[in-house]
């Protein structure tokens, strides 16, 4: 039995996870809770928030946000790669910054209008 | 002459434009410093913001973009960099902005200038003056903004939610965040920040501890961090030393109420905040609040709810139905530390009052109690944990309130296993 806390949202339930009986998890007060806990003991994945160099913007950088969640130990190497990344004003909240980050599936979109 | 003012454009005011216009004002001006709308959640790049509004997990410039597109629908005006230096009784507001200096009046306002960081000033830290002390919040500008990474080694003071972002953005993009250290025995922060920014890094949080000495000039170069005791004392040979080159701070915001107090309005001690009606009105008539000028809040899901409330008590004050007369004062006890609103118009416009109030001390299972002047409980709402990190909420049905007379008190007591 592990015992954690759910970050689905802000209100925090405090989770115990069966792992000896198929992940089953108590203490969730939705779907979302049940889902985290068995994936946080199985395959822990995260969303990735980030920034990468505007140039031609009204500030130096873009927010930029992964479309989904990403295994947790891809986040370092997602960061580091973003390092690179430049673009230019005009861009659209939502547009692709980079397909496939790091091969985990996801793409990283920009999170406003700059 | 508007039918009214709006001052500061963070989610609070932008909320609170969409659905003035909405409620079918007319003239309706948003005013701001910055040049661009958004106010505090434009550094807030993490996720995590809407869940409730919007059922989604959108980034902070997301959630004020749903916003913004929607004000883009109405003939609301925008004066952007603009201050507001000045309001007074009568509504007057004075403003400069590039084409100088102006007043211009509504018949009703909404404050919506949100909060500022406690600095090192508020809570007199001991030692040198060396350079490396940020706020948290200065630092996630200067992270999230402008690109620049404000140190190497990292201590943090203060459990609050900018702390604990500030340390995973700060970890992700290679600095080593040594420790967050929390003088309280619990955190200021959300629970699932201290999970997903300090646990998943293997950031150590030290409760029970604080900052005794900052050594080095002219740059920060070493913290001593000391355990305390239930007075908050240091404790004798508890030192421990980190080698760092920066310091942030997370220490608490304070509501920035210097307009309010221009305007002569009534503030309260406990919140730093105006004192408002259920309504979110001031003591001033016709001048509203909402967001975190008011109290701190953890979520702008929520402050974009307060400023809806506000903004729809604002258009009936203009429209002018209002007809109340009664009032119920709200009163605290035990450890409860303050309640908003702190008190309520009878008789009630609405079906549903909602009342959001902190705790000094965290609690297991337990029941916040609502009780009337004779002591008798009026509603009972049972909680499975309270911390005071977190904003608490209770909605209490209005016709439960209709007999009542003077005050009400909230408690919370705790519910035998
Ligand atoms: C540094 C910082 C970081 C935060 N990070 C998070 C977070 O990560 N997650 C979270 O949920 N919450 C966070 N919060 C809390 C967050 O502030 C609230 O959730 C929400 O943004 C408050 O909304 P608001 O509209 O009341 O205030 P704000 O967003 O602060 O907006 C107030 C606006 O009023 C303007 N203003 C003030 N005075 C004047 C004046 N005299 N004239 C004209 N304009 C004026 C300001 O420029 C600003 O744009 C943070 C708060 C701070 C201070
Ligand atoms: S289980 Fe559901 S309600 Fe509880 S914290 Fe997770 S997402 Fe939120």
């Amino acid at each position: 039995m592990t015992e954690l806390i759910c970050i689905g949202c802000p209100r925090g339930c405090h989770l115990k996870v069966d792992e000896e009986n198929g992940y089953q998890v108590t203490g969730n007060n939705c779907p979302i809770g049940a889902e985290y806990g068995k994936n946080e003991l199985t395959n822990p994945t995260r969303v990735l928030t980030t920034t990468v160099r505007i140039s031609g913007g009204i500030h130096n950088c873009l927010p930029v946000r992964s479309s989904g969640p990403i295994k947790k130990a891809l986040l370092m190497e997602a960061v580091r790669a973003l390092k690179d990344v430049e673009v230019a004003s005009p861009v659209k909240k939502g547009d692709v910054i980079v397909h496939n980050i790091v091969g985990s599936g996801q793409d990283m979109l920009a999170s406003r209008d700059m | 002459m508007y039918d009214l003012i709006i001052i500061g454009a963070g989610p609070a005011g932008l909320s609170a434009a969409v659905t003035a216009y909405e409620a079918g004002l007319e003239k309706i001006l948003l005013i701001e410093r910055d040049s661009e709308l958004g106010g505090i959640l434009n550094q807030c790049i993490h996720n995590g913001f809407g869940l409730h509004l919007f059922k989604e997990e959108l980034t902070g410039p997301e959630f004020a973009g749903r916003f913004i597109e929607k004000l883009r629908d109405t003939n609301v005006e925008v004066m952007s960099d603009t201050m507001v230096l000045d309001i007074s009784e009568d509504h007057t507001v004075s403003l400069v902005n590039s084409s100088g200096y102006q007043h211009i009046k509504g018949k009703a306002i909404i404050l919506a200038m949100g909060c500022r960081e406690r600095t090192r000033g508020a809570i007199a830290i001991p030692g040198s003056r060396g350079s490396g002390v940020y706020t948290a919040g200065t630092a996630q500008r200067y992270m999230n903004m402008d690109g620049y990474l404000v140190g190497k080694r990292i201590v943090i003071l203060g459990s609050g939610d900018i702390g604990l972002i500030m340390a995973r953005r700060m970890t992700l993009e290679g600095a080593k965040v040594l420790a967050c250290v929390e003088i309280n025995p619990y955190s200021s922060g959300l629970q699932r920040n201290i999970k997903q920014c300090l646990e998943d890094f293997d950031i150590p949080l030290y409760l029970s501890h604080t900052i005794t000495d900052i050594r080095g000039y002219p740059r920060v170069n070493q913290v001593v961090v000391s355990k305390v005791d239930e007075k908050f004392r240091p404790i004798a040979r508890s030192e421990m030393v980190f080698d760092c080159d920066t310091v942030l701070l997370s220490i608490g915001l304070i509501p920035e109420n210097e307009l309010s107090k221009s305007a002569g309005i009534v503030l309260d001690p406990r919140t730093k905040g105006p004192r408002v009606w259920e309504n979110m009105e001031t003591s001033v008539d016709g001048i509203f609040a909402c967001g975190n000028v008011v109290q701190v809040h953890d979520l702008a899901d929520n402050v974009a709810a307060e400023a809806k409330k506000a903004a729809l008590a604002a258009a009936r004050y203009v429209q002018q139905n209002r007809q109340q007369d009664g009032e119920l004062e709200l009163k605290t006890a035990g450890n409860v530390t303050y309640t908003v609103p702190q008190h309520i118009h009878l008789p009630l416009s609405e079906k549903l009052v909602e009342v959001s109030f902190r705790t000094n001390r965290v609690f297991g299972k337990c029941a916040v109690v609502v009780a009337d002047r004779e002591g008798n409980a009026v509603c009972r709402y049972s909680r499975e944990y309270i911390t005071p990190g977190e904003l608490q909420k209770i909605s209490i049905p209005a016709k439960l309130l209709e007999d009542k007379e003077e005050y009400l008190t909230v408690k919370v007591v705790e519910e035998q296993k």
